[in-house]
């Protein structure tokens, strides 16, 4: 009977996901500039719910391993954004800003991981 | 034609990004979720930047994207293998199903 539960709860999951993505992909979202096509504000709306996953994680995370984790994810997650912002505006710099903040987004990753050895209980 | 190649690849990279975000959420680990980001976002985010490549064409941007792809392959795993040894050694416990741990095996040897 537990057994059962939990596939049960397993396939409303899936469910719940695929209405989600249904959602996003149907639902008719007005363009908040004149530049912006409707494809494009739907890539915004998809990013940002990938950015509300990691700032959920990076808010309770049992350890502070899971927080260092959501933090370079959203680093890399950003460089995606500054992507689909230069096609969408047409202008170059935003392709700058995306190769800087990968590299800033390295150096943090690495910074933490320093900071997460150096709280050894034994070394 | 060359900007509806460019949103396929766009298309792929934003499903691969949203799958390892559930990941991230779902697992039930920190070495879990690590393995599921490191390997979803990073495809994802190369896949998005390549269809920049594809729709601007071979000018100035396509070539900025290009080195932003290449970096990023280069760097992103090397981040991600400095968090997971920063977490071990930092004392996180692995789930209770692990089967197995051999960098704990390593470090007893070396210490013996």
């Amino acid at each position: 009977m537990i057994r059962k539960l939990k596939y049960l709860r397993w396939y409303l999951g899936l469910i719940g996901i695929f209405l989600a993505l249904l959602f996003v992909i149907i639902y008719p979202i007005p363009s908040l500039l004149w530049w912006q096509s409707s494809f494009l504000s739907r890539c915004f709306f998809i990013l940002m719910i990938c950015f509300g996953f990691c700032l959920f994680r990076l808010m309770r995370g049992p350890t502070p391993a899971d927080r260092a984790v959501a933090v370079d994810t959203l680093g890399i997650l950003i460089v995606g954004f500054c992507a689909v912002l230069s096609i969408s505006t047409g202008r170059d710099w935003y392709i700058d800003i995306a190769i800087a903040w990968a590299l800033q987004s390295f150096i943090g990753a690495l910074a933490l991981a320093k900071y997460l050895e150096g709280r050894g209980f034994d070394e | 034609m060359s900007e509806i190649i460019g949103y396929i690849f766009i298309i792929v990279g934003l499903s691969f990004d949203i799958f390892g975000c559930i990941g991230l959420i779902r697992l039930p680990d920190v070495y879990n979720r690590l393995q599921a980001t490191t390997k979803c976002v990073t495809l994802g985010t190369c896949s998005i930047l390549f269809g920049t490549l594809v729709i601007k064409g071979l000018g100035g941007t396509g070539i900025k994207a290009l080195l932003c792809i290449a970096f990023l392959l280069l760097t992103a795993p090397v981040a991600a293998h400095a968090l997971a040894r920063g977490a071990h050694i930092s004392g996180v416990k692995l789930w209770d199903k692990s089967v197995c741990d051999k960098y704990e095996e390593d470090t007893k040897n070396s210490r013996q």
